[in-house]
């Protein structure tokens, strides 16, 4: 599904990522962990596309296609949807709104025929359910007001509403009570389907209980210097980073 | 034409303006001709008209309306004599005839459109005037607006301009309202004409005791446009509002001035005034609030926010404070901006192409003005017209019979 040869990156003028590989194949999960600054956060603006971030080498396939040459809302198109860090607040833009020019450009990219207005506040209500996602909160402006964890719960209620092929988790768990990340982390599991790929980015080990990765990357400055299955995660939870940083 | 022609111009016309007009308006016009003689018009040397070239605006041969549209002319005479109301207390009293501009209105203003609520008068229903440009020559047209609003009135007016033909038209246009104890006006002008059109406004209101008052202002669409607004606030109690939004491209020009006088105590004024500004459109505003010594008490804010979406986009803002109270609370800001990256991105990475996104962050800039409007009909529509203006479909005017 998604294949990263020699990639690096920077954002004004330093280099973040120094040549990072990674095969990501149809209907895997790979878990990335890694120091703070390691470049987690580059590696998924990068492929998401960013305009902040700038590639200098290297290359990005997506089924097949160059990553690198499409803009930031034809990869979207493509199927790859980012779960923000820190989703942005966007006053004045109703989240209905939002989703409706979201959903209506994803169909329109896949030469599907627009939702009508009832249609579309039908799915929103149906895939709301699934996060649990309270109704006044999708009457609002776009993440304005939400808190942290209504925040992420609202990134995988999007995630719902536009069917990836492909997603990127980058710290979903980071500000949720354990409720909340149990809601969020079934919510993705129910919705991933069989062939949908992700990354997942998390510095804990909770989030990977839910999530169960196939494989897990350690991503330590810039570079991918460690790879393994998910007993790996389990010895970072227990061992910190340092063995690896030493190296 | 300078300011010389038009009073040339008035010497050649006045006698058909006086016989056409009313006793009261004519009372005033040789103060005005002085005035204009000895003022000229405002260069841009002047602080107040330094983003507004007045010569310029001016400058195109307009002919000026003699007449009345329709039969209406005899109106205003007719209306004050069953009004039972003293206009010449009113008309022409808070005008500030040392402006030019002003002057050129009292001088030329064959007519004068009253609106007036008597006493403890709540008009149900908003009372909408529609000013059509129309016309096979460039033309000048001094709109003169008197709005008495008597002890316990309440009325919501909406004053909207439009242009049918493509003729260079200027709007010269003074609107004195008096609001007496315990009224509550709310009064919208809303501007979509074309960028053949200039507008001069200027609005003077003068406030009793518990009373609010609201003006907005939206140039939805317009050549070059210069709003003045004052509020004399002299009564207790009261509550002012001024809100503005300016949707703005190619190369338009907007300049809202305000002056918020603050001459008693225990009152509050607040102003948002908000631009989007695109292409190599021109904006400009300069708000003041003036606190007089004995305005104690006096609660008062002023912002205005601007995007500037091009590089070749200009805003000037000057946000004034001028306090002489000692207990007051009182703030003023003034941000000029891009469009919010991150914003766009996130939207971006949901599939939404970067001009749609784009329109989406635009109409929400505006929307916290429209927002504020009470009249329910009027924001929903509203929200309508700014949409379809930032997509450029705005060809005529929405909904509109005569276009």
């Amino acid at each position: 599904m998604l294949e990263i040869r020699n990639l690096h990156a920077t954002i004004n003028g330093k280099e973040i990522l120094k040549g990072i590989n990674l095969t990501i194949n149809d209907g895997e999960i790979h878990a990335v962990m890694g120091t703070n600054g390691a470049g987690k956060s580059t590696l998924s603006n990068v492929i998401v596309g960013n305009p902040a971030y700038e590639v200098t080498e290297g290359e990005i396939i997506f089924n097949g296609r160059n990553l690198l040459e499409m803009s930031t809302e034809e990869r979207a198109n493509a199927g790859i949807f980012l779960s923000f860090q820190h989703p942005v607040e966007i006053p004045g833009v109703s989240m209905t709104n939002f989703l409706r020019a979201a959903v209506n450009a994803r169909y329109k990219a896949q030469g599907r025929e627009q939702l009508s207005a009832g249609d579309f506040l039908k799915l929103m209500r149906e895939k709301r359910k699934i996060v649990e996602l309270d109704n006044k909160l999708t009457s609002r402006s776009v993440n304005e007001g939400f808190s942290g964890g209504e925040k992420k719960r609202n990134e995988i209620f999007q995630m719902a509403m536009l069917e990836p092929t492909f997603c990127i988790l980058d710290e979903t768990d980071s500000g949720l009570d354990v409720d909340a990340l149990r809601i969020v982390a079934e919510g993705f599991n129910k919705l991933r389907k069989g062939e949908t790929s992700a990354i997942v980015i998390t510095h804990y080990q909770r989030l990977l209980d839910y999530l169960k990765p196939d494989i897990v990357h350690i991503l330590i400055d810039g570079k991918i210097i460690k790879t393994g299955g998910p007993e790996l995660a389990l010895e970072i939870d227990e061992n910190g980073f340092n063995n690896y940083i030493q190296q | 034409m300078n300011n010389n022609q038009y009073i040339d111009l008035y010497t050649q016309v006045g006698e058909t303006i006086r016989s056409r007009s009313c006793g009261v308006m004519n009372l005033h016009r040789e103060e005005a001709r002085k005035v204009l003689e000895a003022n000229g018009f405002p260069s841009q040397k002047v602080e107040k008209y330094k983003y507004t070239n007045v010569e310029q605006d001016f400058a195109p041969d307009y002919g000026i309306q003699l007449s009345s549209v329709g039969n209406t002319r005899t109106e205003f005479c007719r209306q004050l004599k069953d009004a039972d109301l003293d206009v010449e207390n009113y008309y022409n009293k808070i005008a500030d005839n040392t402006d030019s501009i002003v002057a050129l209105n009292t001088m030329l203003a064959v007519d004068t459109l009253l609106i007036h609520v008597p006493r403890n008068i709540h008009v149900k229903y908003p009372i909408q005037i529609n000013n059509v440009l129309k016309g096979n020559q460039d033309t000048m047209t001094n709109r003169r607006v008197l709005i008495i609003m008597e002890q316990g009135a309440q009325a919501d007016i909406i004053i909207s301009d439009h242009a049918v033909d493509h003729q260079q038209f200027l709007t010269n246009q003074v609107i004195e309202v008096f609001c007496a104890d315990n009224s509550h006006l709310n009064l919208y002008e809303i501007e979509e004409t074309n960028l053949m059109c200039t507008r001069y406004s200027n609005v003077f209101i003068r406030e009793g005791r518990d009373c609010s008052v609201r003006h907005t202002v939206l140039t939805i669409f317009n050549g070059h446009t210069r709003n003045f607004c004052r509020v004399m606030m002299v009564g207790e109690n009261s509550e002012t509002i001024l809100n503005g939004c300016v949707i703005a491209d190619k190369m338009q020009r907007v300049d809202n001035n305000t002056c918020i006088e603050h001459i008693v105590p225990n009152c509050q004024s607040k102003q948002l005034y908000k631009y989007v500004l695109d292409d190599s459109a021109v904006g400009a505003f300069a708000g003041l609030i003036h606190v007089h010594k004995d305005a104690q008490k006096t609660i008062s804010e002023m912002t205005n926010a601007n995007i500037c979406a091009t590089r070749q986009a200009r805003m000037f803002t000057q946000p004034m404070l001028e306090i002489y109270a000692d207990d007051v609370k009182c703030s003023h800001g003034s941000t000029v901006g891009q469009l919010n990256d991150q914003a766009l991105f996130y939207m971006r990475q949901r599939g939404i192409s970067l001009y749609e996104a784009q329109l989406l962050l635009k109409s929400a800039f505006i929307t916290e003005v429209i927002d504020t409007i009470p009249l329910e009909v009027l924001r929903d529509r509203l929200h309508l017209i700014v949409d379809k203006r930032m997509r450029g479909e705005l060809s005529k005017c929405e909904g509109c019979k005569l276009c």
